[in-house]
């Protein structure tokens, strides 16, 4: 046994090996960097290297560039309120204020060292979990990952906002989006209204940038100001390890959470983010400032996503099973090298198992360093006006949005989101909500069902099963009672009281989304149906009561709100209109569905740089020309086609024009 | 083990003439086809880190060395409607100067036989690089009572229980083989790879499974030497001329057509049978298959498949292929030829009994 840590260890510290994984994690930082890709791209640009090498190097290589994409994505996620990739989502709810509020640097600094940490401290768990994994992962079956499926799910209870009831109808709407495409039963396509984009239901990236990028630009655009309001404190870096080592037990509890549920194969890693921030919420009594920029909400998801990658290994080294979407992408490349998983990964390759293991706790160290001296310069980007940042940003988020699958159809999908988002955001109705229950939908439905088919309806007498549930109800009642408020002040809701209208038209809107989703089932077998009319019923229920809030409540009901009135730019002469974001954005969609995105982009910077952010011919050529190469760089090393128009339909036209 | 080593020989003797013709009918062409300073793109249609993606990234630097003028082969992903979207992108678009091939897998064979209305792409249109065979063992729990892949008639009258992806998704083959062979298998759906249906059998959920060679090597022989699994049969391979015969890499196993036999007394036949062979062809020697587009000239074509020759006797490639790739030979020529015919052709009435079946049992129906 020491042999074999020994050996390992001498094996990983060599300059070679350590030069390819210092490669694998520069790769890694620039690809999360860059919102929308992620391990997959990453992987993409690494294989040419990876043959002929020794594996011990590959290895290093690849666990190099996984590691650190939770990372890296900060910067997108803290800095422009973009989720940089899944793994970071929750980080924006209060990353994004802190960065508004002129402390990057210091939210940046206390990240890094959360992701330094959780990634160190979950390679220690696994060097000894490791070896029982095994038996402990197969412990988890169907019926016991559905009540892993609830218990993410009682983190809405934390997140629901003020008014309960839009809570729980927007994690109702969320299950249902994310129940559109093929039923898990049956395989029959549900909701998809003939539209081939929606058979595979809406991707992850697509709902993530939607929610939460688009209304944040879309607000910014609004006002000329730079993204930080007030002075830009630049050297906030050393603040944030003090507040990470203030509540370095959170970091701790929130690394295990993640390291633990990543390791259990089939619930994703999609939601660990999530499941540490509502923790942070649930165990914070003093001052909770959460939604408004706490550093405990950054501090928390951070720890657990670097952790939850370590956690991810285990069933992708022990069992072959990918644990989260950046493992897929290891697993292929394990492949390529010539490394089978399986058991023999604690028998006979103990080695490797342990030189992949301590790869990533270097990796990370190596990664958040990085992060962490690029932190300071980098966050002075806030400061710039937000004009001239605005066309950059929204080409990334296009560019990010079609990733997904590479087709128009992404763009659409995103800005269809992106006016939900925005709409959300104004009427207050609370975005992680739904965003929780389109993670979890397709998990929740298809354990429920393979329980019930394994167990019948005995799976609820298991002992896992009662376990996880006894920890929901708990986790529900602490949610309940810390519950977070991501809507700006309370004493709105007298005032927000004037748009009644338009508040109560969106409800119903919603509550129309319901109707649809139902009258869909309608042409359903029964295990296909079931699901979307038990969450159909209960969102509309939910929604019916939140109208009847509307409709009557007293004067100051926590369920009135319109950010219009409530936020600090009402009133102000210099916003602008409301729907300016998402009228550029539609702008840049109809170009491409015209011509392609490539031409659209370079029209869309000139158009916009000269009508909106009034720049010179000098500025706006010269950022026109930055970006498209920069695209055009990035494109032609993922070999990618970029989505086409009717212009590519109608001429053949030479790449990237294509 | 007379079967076997008569297969190998003959095999052998076939891959010599296959090479040969294909060496002598590509060799004057090459000097006029070059690919020199150009980019092929080789169009994926699932999501990179997936099995057909690995296999393309593995081939793809190969592929590269051996065409004529040394292109540069990039792997071009375009995922999507369970990759009839990138295949029917391919159709639409690719033009025949043999800069664009397309990988397809089982899974893009599958909805193409079922009659899918998402499909707008003609398999006999295309001319046929390569394929690439792979195989599966299918295996069941000592709790059944079986103790050797002879017992199988046990099974019968049993309750099994299997993790499936889905109807019309690879496990629609052992959906077939079980059906025939007339066990009681409940087929519990939603499961997203084999490897969670590994999972499902290990934590005892079920106790019926396959799993495909190189994850049954690794993952399942443990298992079998521990007593907690008990091989039944392979799904076979097939000989040059289209039969049934032992999958090499598991020479002791029954194929199915045995198992078959042994449960019911006689060799399978018929048009069930007919209905099955189908789609084992395209899920498993016919698996993954390289293709040219419409109207690609027969010069190209056979540069491809010269390309593909000799890429099969590069010592690298030989090293490594295994681990990737699993100890079934690439396929070239004239049985390329055969096993793409098989694995894409399929009468209008035995595609109507399967989907009707379908949608009699399994409540699908395909996107309409």
């Amino acid at each position: 046994m020491l042999e074999t840590l020994a050996a390992a260890f001498a094996a990983l510290m060599t300059a070679e090996h350590l030069g390819y994984m210092l490669l694998g994690v520069s790769v890694g930082l620039v690809v999360g960097v860059i919102p929308g890709l992620g391990g997959i791209a990453g992987l993409s640009l690494l294989v040419p290297f990876l043959y002929g090498m020794d594996p011990i190097s590959a290895l290093g290589m690849l666990i190099g560039l996984v590691a650190v994409i939770p990372t890296s994505d900060t910067f997108a996620s803290v800095l422009m309120g973009i989720p940089g990739s899944s793994a970071s989502q929750a980080t924006v709810l209060d990353g994004f204020p802190l960065a508004k509020s002129g402390q990057a640097a210091r939210a940046l600094s206390a990240a890094f060292i959360s992701s330094l940490f959780g990634g160190v401290v979950g390679a220690l768990i696994l060097t000894g979990f490791v070896l029982i994994a095994r038996p402990l992962i197969l412990m988890f079956g169907s019926a016991e990952l559905f009540m892993l499926a609830l218990f993410g799910l009682s983190m809405v209870a934390v997140l629901a906002g003020r008014s309960l009831p839009k809570g729980l109808a927007a994690c109702a709407v969320g299950l249902l989006i994310g129940a559109i495409g093929g039923a898990p039963a049956t395989g029959e396509f549900r909701m998809i209204f003939n539209t081939e984009y929606l058979y595979d239901g809406i991707p992850l990236v697509i709902v993530g940038l939607g929610l939460f990028a688009v209304p944040e630009i879309s607000d910014l655009l609004r006002r000329n100001s730079a993204i930080a309001q007030g002075t830009v404190i630049g050297s906030g870096w050393l603040r944030g390890v003090r507040d990470w080592w203030r509540n370095v037990f959170l970091s701790v509890r929130c690394a295990g959470i993640g390291c633990m549920i990543g390791s259990i194969p089939g619930l994703g890693g999609s939601v660990v983010d999530w499941i540490a921030y509502g923790h942070a919420v649930q165990t914070t009594k003093k001052d909770p400032q959460f939604g408004k920029g706490d550093i405990r909400g950054v501090i928390a998801p951070e720890s657990a996503n670097n952790a939850m990658q370590g956690g991810a290994l285990l069933p992708t080294m022990l069992f072959g099973i990918p644990g989260s979407g950046s493992m897929a992408v290891f697993l292929g490349g394990m492949v390529l090298i010539g490394i089978e998983p399986g058991p023999s990964m604690v028998g006979p390759d103990l080695n490797v198992t342990y030189s992949i293991i301590w790869s990533l706790a270097l990796a990370n160290i190596m990664g958040a360093g990085i992060c962490i001296a690029l932190a300071q310069p980098i966050s002075r980007l806030t400061a710039v006006p937000f004009p001239l940042l605005a066309p950059c940003m929204i080409a990334l988020i296009c560019f990010a949005a079609f990733q997904a699958t590479r087709d128009l159809a992404d763009l659409v999908a995103l800005l269809a989101l992106g006016l939900v988002g925005i709409l959300m955001k104004r009427f207050g109705w609370p975005r992680p909500a739904l965003l929780i229950g389109y993670v979890l939908s397709p998990q929740a439905e298809t354990y429920f069902y393979q329980a019930l088919q394994f167990n019948g309806w005995d799976f609820l007498l298991r002992p896992g099963v009662i376990i996880i549930g006894l920890m929901t109800l708990a986790s529900v009642w602490f949610g309940l009672r810390n519950r977070v408020d991501d809507t700006g002040t309370t004493q709105g809701a007298a005032a927000s009281r004037a748009s009644r209208g338009v508040q109560i038209l969106f409800a119903v809107a919603m509550l129309g989304f319901f109707a649809v989703a139902l009258w869909d089932t309608a042409q359903h077998s029964f295990l296909g149906a079931v699901f979307p009319i038990g969450v159909g019923v209960v969102g509309a229920v939910f929604a019916a009561i939140l109208l009847v809030h509307l409709w009557r409540g007293h004067a100051d009901h926590p369920a009135f709100y319109d950010y219009e009135i409530v936020g600090d730019h009402a009133g102000d002469d210099d916003t602008g209109w409301f729907w300016t974001g998402p009228a550029w954005i539609a702008g840049l969609v109809a170009a491409t569905a015209l011509v392609g995105f490539y031409v659209s982009m370079i029209v869309f910077f000139v158009a916009f740089l000269r009508l909106r952010a009034r720049a010179g011919w000098g500025t706006t050529l010269a950022m026109t020309a930055g970006a498209a190469g920069f695209v055009l760089g990035l494109a032609w090393m993922l070999s990618l086609n970029f989505p086409y128009g009717l212009l590519q339909q109608a001429y053949d036209l030479p790449w990237p024009f294509r | 083990m007379t079967r076997l080593s008569e297969f190998t020989r003959r095999g052998a003797l076939a891959a010599l003439v296959a090479g040969a013709a294909a060496l002598s009918l590509g060799a004057p062409a090459q000097a006029e086809v070059s690919f020199e300073g150009k980019t092929i793109e080789w169009l994926i249609p699932f999501s990179a880190g997936g099995g057909s993606d690995t296999w393309a990234r593995f081939n793809a630097p190969f592929l590269s060395k051996y065409l004529p003028g040394s292109p540069t082969v990039v792997v071009v992903n375009e995922p999507g409607g369970g990759s009839t979207k990138g295949t029917n992108l391919f159709a639409a678009r690719a033009k025949p100067d043999g800069l664009t091939i397309l990988g397809t897998s089982g899974s893009t064979q599958f909805p193409y036989l079922l009659g899918d209305p998402r499909v707008r792409y003609e398999y006999a249109d295309w001319k046929i690089v390569m394929a690439s065979p792979t195989g599966g063992v299918a295996y069941t729990s000592p709790s059944t009572g079986v103790a050797s892949a002879a017992e199988i008639g046990k099974l019968k009258g049993q309750k099994l229980v299997y993790a499936s992806q889905g109807a019309t998704s690879l496990d629609l083959v052992p959906l077939l083989a079980f059906r025939m062979m007339g066990l009681d298998v409940q087929h519990v759906f939603g499961f997203k790879g084999r490897g969670d249906g590994r999972l499902a059998f290990e934590r005892g959920e079920t106790n019926i499974d396959y799993q495909t060679s190189s994850a049954y090597l690794k993952n399942v022989m443990p298992l079998v030497e521990a007593g907690t699994a008990v091989p039944l049969f392979s799904w076979g391979a097939l000989d040059d001329d289209g039969n049934l015969v032992r999958d090499p890499t598991f020479p002791d196993l029954p194929h199915f057509g045995e198992a078959y036999e042994m449960v019911t007394g006689q060799a399978p036949s018929g048009p069930e049978y007919d209905a099955y062979f189908a789609f084992f062809t395209a899920g498993f020697p016919a698996q993954k298959m390289v293709f040219l587009p419409k109207d690609t000239p027969q010069e190209i074509v056979d540069a491809y498949q010269a390309a593909v020759t000799s890429m099969k006797q590069d010592p690298d490639y030989q090293a490594s292929k295994e681990a990737v790739l699993g100890t079934y030979e690439q396929v070239t020529g004239k049985a390329a030829q055969a096993l793409y015919t098989k694995g894409t052709v399929i009468s209008p009435e035995l595609r109507k009994q399967v989907v009707d079946m379908l949608a009699a049992d399994y409540n699908v129906k395909l996107g309409e």
